[in-house]
């Protein structure tokens, strides 16, 4: 395992930027020795998801890098922290934890990183260009980067994130490298009912089925008659990155470097091929609900990824006017909060009963009241994974028209027409 | 008997019971950072304390967020005294690189085929700092 640092690269490990810069090198340095990496590479972005409060050492590690004078090299956006700073939600954490994740959420801030605070940073204007490289944290974030963008990235996660953005080098392995980009399964969809796969339920669906056949193999999705949208494919890689290790799917005919089935697979027979039935689906939706009753509900939460504006224009439309019987926490980034302010929307949404949530979100951080045996309905796949170990709440997967029907109603309803 | 593992990260010589995972395990959501135990009930060590073991670990799985629990047990002292992995884990690992920049003890990290744990589980283990490791 050897690993050749340029000249500048030894130079700055060694401290010639200051000790923050330095201690950054060599933590990319060190992470690229283990993995086999022959050298690093320049990277132009990063998305950090380290600003997360796990424990206070990783507020130490933040201090630590600020003391030493590092700043971010490259442009960087932060992922979700556990604290709503907008001050549209609230959460139960205890003072310590609060005071600890404050002074985290401050030392990416001083560390030059861009507040975005949110999980779809690529909603919120940063999209790195077709084939850029980058290093990109939070599963869903990386999984739409590398899919829909076609920039490169591996899965990043705590200390290396911020490492990478300080050095500006990520080490050569992995998705960074084109030969493993290459599809090696087919997930066939094509036995499948087309009104269904043209509708917002099925995708959270099928990224959790994806997710746990395919694990941490490239796929790439075939036997589509139509172009999913934007928020389709957002939806599939969240829930297929939370159900297994997805850095990156390809759907043919509709990602950049699938542009059809044998493109994704570079000319090569694919080592397997799922036929996904009608059954495998039905199989996968009922594994998103975890409550084991669907006669009530205490909470509804969607926003997981963090909702766009057109789905804030979805839920609006949904809602008609009409105020919720259960509380619907709607996690978003403040690029959307801005926007729905301006139109009077926030306001509106919030005297129907819908709590906004910015910069953080509901299975992270404690702000759904503590109440033994509730149960939460979403639509995200993402959020159905989580929320039963985060929360405690059960979950009741439907798609938005469903809970926004039952948040309404005040009990559980399926099959709402959208 | 005795079993010659690669170093992956340097750290001092040790000498701590030798304990081997039946079962992948996820850090993050799997082990508790404020008691330094296997939380996650699927686990087959349910409720193993990790402090002072040398740790053998057959496989990882599990999010991204790993070195950040391991970052939090070397700081609350509540680490194992060598970590012992069948393969490098970069994610799990960097939680010991991150800890040794801040100045902190960290445990040796060593890579060793997972056959030979079963042999080693239960066994006080003499640990040197090449790797070569000893049941007394």
């Amino acid at each position: 395992m050897a690993v050749t640092l340029t000249t500048e690269e030894r130079a700055i490990a060694g401290g010639s930027l200051g000790e923050g810069a330095a201690m950054a090198m060599r933590i990319v340095a060190e992470t690229a020795r283990l993995m086999g990496a022959q050298q690093l590479i320049a990277i132009e972005s990063a998305h950090i998801d380290g600003a997360l409060y796990h424990g206070d050492s990783g507020t130490l590690f933040a201090e630590t890098l600020v003391a030493g004078g590092a700043k971010v090299s490259v442009r960087s956006t932060l992922n979700v922290g556990a604290i709503d700073l907008t001050g549209c939600s609230r959460n139960r954490l205890p003072a310590h934890e609060h005071a600890m994740a404050s002074r985290m959420m401050t030392a990416y801030r001083l560390l030059g990183c861009e507040q975005t605070w949110t999980c779809a940073p690529y909603q919120a204007g940063h999209r790195p260009r077709f084939g850029a490289q980058v290093a990109w944290g939070e599963s869903n974030a990386v999984a739409f980067c590398n899919s829909v963008l076609g920039a490169r990235t591996n899965r990043y996660g705590d200390f290396l994130d911020i490492a990478c953005a300080i050095a500006g080098r990520a080490p050569d392995y992995g998705l960074h490298r084109t030969e493993n980009r290459r599809a090696s399964v087919v997930f066939d969809v094509s036995k499948l009912d087309h009104t269904f796969l043209y509708s917002d339920i099925a995708w959270p669906i099928l990224g959790h089925l994806y997710g746990r056949l395919i694990g941490d193999a490239v796929g790439v999705v075939s036997g589509l008659n139509f172009r999913p949208w934007e928020d389709l494919l957002k939806a599939f890689g969240a829930a297929a990155a939370s159900a297994g290790a997805v850095g990156l799917f390809h759907v043919a005919g509709a990602t950049p470097e699938a542009g059809d089935e044998a493109i994704a697979l570079h000319f090569r027979p694919p080592l397997e091929r799922i036929m996904v039935t009608p059954d495998m689906v039905l199989d996968a939706q009922r594994r998103l609900s975890t409550a084991d009753r669907a006669d009530r509900i205490d909470a509804v939460a969607i926003g997981s990824p963090h909702l766009s504006l057109e789905e804030f224009d979805m839920l609006r439309r949904l809602m008609g006017g009409r105020k919720t019987a259960v509380p619907i926490y709607a996690c978003t980034g403040r690029h959307v909060v801005k926007v729905l302010e301006r139109d009077g929307h926030r306001q509106e949404l919030e005297a129907l009963g819908v709590v906004i949530v910015a910069d953080t979100c509901v299975v992270v951080t404690p702000i759904l009241p503590d109440t033994p045996g509730a149960i939460l309905m979403t639509n995200s796949g993402k959020f159905a994974h989580y929320a039963p170990s985060n929360t405690g709440y059960a979950v009741l997967y439907g798609s938005l028209a469903d809970c926004v029907e039952s948040a309404v109603v005040g009990v559980p309803m399926f099959g709402v027409q959208s | 008997m005795t079993a010659q593992g690669e170093v992956l990260l340097v750290g001092a010589a040790v000498t701590a019971p030798g304990f081997a995972l039946t079962a992948p395990i996820s850090f993050w959501g799997g082990v508790d950072p404020k008691s330094g135990t296997i939380s996650d009930p699927r686990h087959p060590e349910h409720g193993t304390r990790l402090a002072g073991l040398a740790l053998m670990i057959p496989a990882t799985v599990g999010s991204s967020s790993a070195a950040a629990i391991l970052l939090e047990l070397v700081h609350g002292g509540r680490a194992p005294a060598a970590v012992i992995l069948h393969e490098p884990d970069a994610i799990l690992l960097l939680g010991l690189i991150v800890a040794k920049e801040m100045g902190m003890q960290t445990p040796i990290a060593i890579r060793l085929d997972r056959d030979q744990f079963a042999a080693l589980h239960g066994h006080e283990l003499q640990i040197s700092e090449s790797g070569l490791l000893r049941s007394a």
